[in-house]
């Protein structure tokens, strides 16, 4: 992974950045690279409370709060920064005060990498609406001050449309950080991870592929 | 929250009866239900912080129950209630989940404003 000045991570949801992102934010940690992950809201709108029930729609809010606190921590993540927007709402926000939102936190890091969703192929409406304004917003700075933009896609149609990721992370180095983070979020992975474990403890390979390696598309403009 | 007592249901909604209360109303299949099944056709509707003052309330048939909602002129009702709780703050959280525990829908009650 080449080196770089700081690196900001914008994602809409706690435990965005856990599946995908979460050891590439770890590696940069270890290499020194600054990170902040800015994460606009505390996914209010989580539909997962439990049969029997361990939150109310309520008390989400507050779990997913400490669990995106625990998976900073497990990333050894210092800049953590929750912007405040509710879950679900976001593509409703007003267009231009996203894109002061996304430019406040650049002038404020200086980021020669941001990472978010890929505009149009990301499937949930908070994470369309979050790549659409940080996008926007990086390309009305000029040419030459532009941050590089890796994204996430993963809309069924993503390979139709733009092909395979073109930046692969080894990220093998940060295994149990990585899964730190994914655990950090029990409210929404706690299923997910007892299966994931178990392909893991067996050495599958899809599995450790996932584990040990993560893959972005540099955005162009 | 505990699988709904009607009886024990059927009084709290009689309690806020008559009263300028705060409704959250939300029914949802979820953000991703047409990406993990292609052609579903995802609906759903949420209002939140809305004050309405009902003169009648009811909990109607087997669970999962239907709660309705009579107003001076007009009507609000939740279908698939499971579940529900008067939290700490007294507020009425009525929630319908299904058997994999996912919210589909909920309906709660609240003489001070959810919060944001």
């Amino acid at each position: 992974m080449e080196q770089e000045r700081h690196v900001l991570v914008i994602f809409p949801h706690p435990d965005d950045e856990a599946f995908g992102v979460s050891g590439t934010i770890a590696t940069y940690l270890e290499m020194g690279v600054p990170v902040t992950y800015a994460c606009l809201t505390l996914g209010e709108m989580g539909r997962n409370l439990g049969n029997p029930p361990f939150a109310t729609r309520e008390t989400l809010p507050g779990i997913r709060k400490k669990e995106l606190q625990a998976s900073a921590d497990a990333m050894g993540l210092t800049d953590l920064r929750m912007m405040g927007l509710r879950d679900k709402t976001v593509e409703f926000e007003d267009d231009e005060k996203m894109v002061k939102m996304i430019q406040g936190l650049i002038d404020d890091t200086n980021p020669s990498l941001v990472i978010t969703f890929y505009p149009g192929l990301s499937v949930h409406p908070d994470h369309e609406a979050t790549a659409r304004a940080v996008i926007e917003t990086i390309r009305r700075m000029d040419a030459g001050d532009r941050p590089k933009v890796y994204t996430i896609a993963f809309d069924n149609d993503t390979v139709n449309q733009i092909g395979h990721p073109d930046v692969h992370h080894d990220v093998s180095g940060v295994n149990e950080k990585k899964l730190g983070a994914m655990n950090a979020h029990a409210s929404q992975t706690v299923w997910m991870m007892e299966a994931m474990q178990k392909r893991l403890d067996e050495q599958d390979p899809d599995a450790l592929k996932w584990l040990n390696t993560e893959h972005f598309y540099t955005y162009t403009f | 929250m505990e699988p709904v007592k009607q009886e024990e249901l059927q009084k709290l909604i009689d309690s806020f009866a008559g009263k300028d209360v705060y409704i959250h109303l939300e029914t949802t299949n979820g953000a991703y239900a047409a990406h993990f099944q292609e052609g579903f056709f995802n609906a759903g509707a949420f209002i939140r912080n809305i004050v309405v003052n009902y003169e009648l309330g009811k909990v109607a048939g087997e669970s999962p129950h239907r709660v309705g909602l009579k107003l001076p002129s007009g009507w609000i009702y939740a279908q698939g209630i499971t579940h529900y709780e008067l939290d700490e703050y007294g507020r009425l959280l009525m929630a319908g989940l299904g058997p994999d525990g996912k919210l589909a829908v909920a309906l709660q009650i609240s003489e001070t404003p959810f919060t944001y």
